[in-house]
């Protein structure tokens, strides 16, 4: 196993409340799984990935629960292309200007 | 001593977390058995438009531009009767730092956390709302902790969503993100007792008079472009703060009765609290499933008195489908040459139907934009729906199932805003109100009919049908 350093930036998951302590006006589909929780900080203590750690967030909290990711970053995008929206981009024109535009 | 931290334990100690966070004690403006003062509440715990201005101008919110959406107008013409197609005009709320009109929101509650001597904010919300709180606390010096419903069970989140957790990361915020379910309520109490912070709520008068300076400016800047007043104002709703500060700003500045036209994406159908269907939609916010419940229970929120309540302030009450908004999001970067966010595109879409019926010299106002980026775009999203087996089809918008298609309109003419009947909202909101009394106050009467915007013999009549009966 990869020991992660101390004070590295990483993400963290814990359960907030099991299945059995969910509140009971929710849909059926949600009762069933746990209330779960992420969050990032510093590392508090040299470990490896799916231990127990404990971090400080950036407003100085300590927070614990399992280490899942090490310096998490953002991967969202534009998606996949949506040949649709060149559609609409022909539809609005052909109806404004006329079929020059089309 | 530790603190039980159970879920019952922490919800009894609710009101005393909140009386703590927000600094306001809400029991002072209880007057009879369902009612309160909510214009007294608003008077001592807001602040008045110049001044709010002056808090605003200096921290990088307010003054947006209004533009007139010359060829989204001429568009519009072309579905219209002779004589019709109101101009259309749209405040561009994205200008604002942080991206959103939520900025003007964020800017009274953080200034008043500031103010008051906390050392932090936190805001439970998945919306603008967190980046703007974040960009606000950090021009103040104060820490800020967002909390998100951000992923389904899988760990698999809405696009847009995990933007904001990245712009709220970015202003310098903590972020914390979880799995679907209302029980996000007790995480929020949890961290506002453990960190003594101010509860940054969308809700209380700080935030809802800060969006007053929206519907002053709304005014201010149409008569300065057109030199006449508009004749309808939409604006998308969903807690229904928006709608009520515009309102609010609007009725402080001028005395001429501008019609409030609220518009919201239909979701019928698709369980806010359900797993399953958290990433089966595509729009998170200016939706009917926050629109209709906060209509009608304005107290849900996440303190004990929401300062927003539109129905004492909403004229008319539309929806557009997820699939019209998509269109005019695209409509609105092909022919005006601006790309701005699904979310705020949600009225211009209900404007776009509404100016049809206007006569052309008429103003019609959208009351806002958002920014938009990776996440937070229409393709995105999109894209996403597609990869949850969401259909996605030109066709009638009329058609489209929440949650199962996206229709977009195969022309624009076939984009219409739906009315809703309000009535209907009333009668609810009187039936939530009333649900556990059998005799009322006076005071409680002259409440509802404020609430409800309806005189007294209308809340009278649906009280009897309800079986509750009154002190005359």
């Amino acid at each position: 196993m990869i020991l992660i350093k101390n004070n590295t930036w990483v993400q963290i998951e814990k359960i907030v409340l099991k299945p059995e302590e969910r509140t009971g006006n929710i849909p059926e589909d949600t009762k069933k799984v746990p209330l779960r929780m992420w969050v990032k900080g510093w590392l508090q203590a040299d470990a490896e990935m799916g231990q127990n750690v404990i971090i400080t967030t950036v407003t100085g909290r300590l927070e614990g629960g399992l280490l899942v990711a090490v310096n998490p970053s953002f991967t969202h995008n534009y998606g996949d292309f949506v040949p649709e929206i060149q559609e609409i981009d022909k539809i609005v024109k052909k109806a404004l200007y006329g079929e020059r535009h089309g | 001593m530790d603190k039980d931290n159970s879920y019952q334990s922490l919800m009894d100690r609710k009101n005393s977390i909140m009386k703590t966070s927000v600094g306001i004690d809400y029991s002072l403006y209880e007057t009879g058995k369902i009612s309160f003062d909510y214009e007294a509440l608003m008077t001592e715990n807001g602040y008045p438009i110049p001044v709010i201005k002056s808090i605003q101008s200096t921290h990088g919110v307010g003054s947006t531009p209004l533009k007139e959406m010359r060829n989204l107008t001429a568009l519009a013409r072309k579905y219209s009767a002779p004589g019709f197609g109101a101009r259309i005009f749209i405040k561009d709320e994205a200008l604002n730092d942080s991206g959103s009109f939520k900025a003007r929101r964020a800017s009274i509650s953080v200034y008043q956390a500031k103010k008051m001597g906390y050392k932090g904010v936190i805001t439970a919300t998945s919306g603008n709302y967190g980046a703007a709180v974040a960009s606000q606390a950090a021009k103040y010096g104060l820490k800020c902790i967002v909390v998100q419903e951000c992923y389904d069970s899988q760990k698999i989140g809405q696009p847009e969503i995990i933007e904001k957790a990245r712009a709220c990361e970015a202003y310098g915020a903590e972020v914390i993100q979880l799995s679907v379910g209302p029980e996000l309520f007790y995480t929020f109490l949890k961290l506002l007792e453990e960190t003594g912070y101010f509860n940054a709520s969308l809700y209380t008068p700080f935030g809802i008079s800060g969006i007053e300076t929206l519907g002053n400016e709304l005014i201010e800047d149409c008569l300065r472009l057109t030199n006449r007043l508009p004749s309808a104002i939409v604006v998308t709703n969903a807690g229904g703060g928006n709608l009520t500060g515009t309102a609010r700003g609007i009725r402080k500045t001028t005395t001429k009765k501008i019609p409030i036209i609220g518009a919201s994406v239909n979701l019928k159908g698709l369980h806010m609290a359900s797993d399953r269907d958290f990433n089966k939609k595509s729009f998170t916010t200016g939706h009917t499933g926050f629109g209709m419940p906060y209509m009608t229970n304005p107290d849900r929120s996440d303190v004990p008195r929401s300062a927003a309540r539109p129905l004492r302030y909403i004229d008319r009450y539309v929806t557009v489908n997820q699939g019209e908004v998509f269109f005019m999001t695209e409509a609105l970067v092909a022919l005006e040459g601006i790309e701005r966010g699904p979310a705020g595109n949600i009225s211009l879409a209900a404007a776009f139907s509404l100016a049809q019926t206007m006569n052309e010299n008429e103003v019609i106002i959208v009351q806002e934009t958002e920014y938009t980026g990776a996440g937070k775009h229409h393709q995105a999203q999109l894209s996403f729906a597609r990869a949850n087996g969401i259909e996605i089809r030109f066709g009638n918008p009329r058609e489209e199932i929440p949650g199962r298609s996206i229709i977009l309109p195969s022309n624009p003419g076939l984009i219409k805003a739906m009315d809703v009947d309000l009535d209907v909202i009333r009668k609810s909101l009187i039936r939530n109100a009333v649900k556990d009394q059998t005799k009322l106050d006076p005071i409680d009467l002259e409440f509802l009919a404020q609430e409800t915007n309806r005189d007294l013999p209308w809340v009278k009549a649906e009280l009897k049908n309800l079986g509750v009966g009154w002190e005359e």
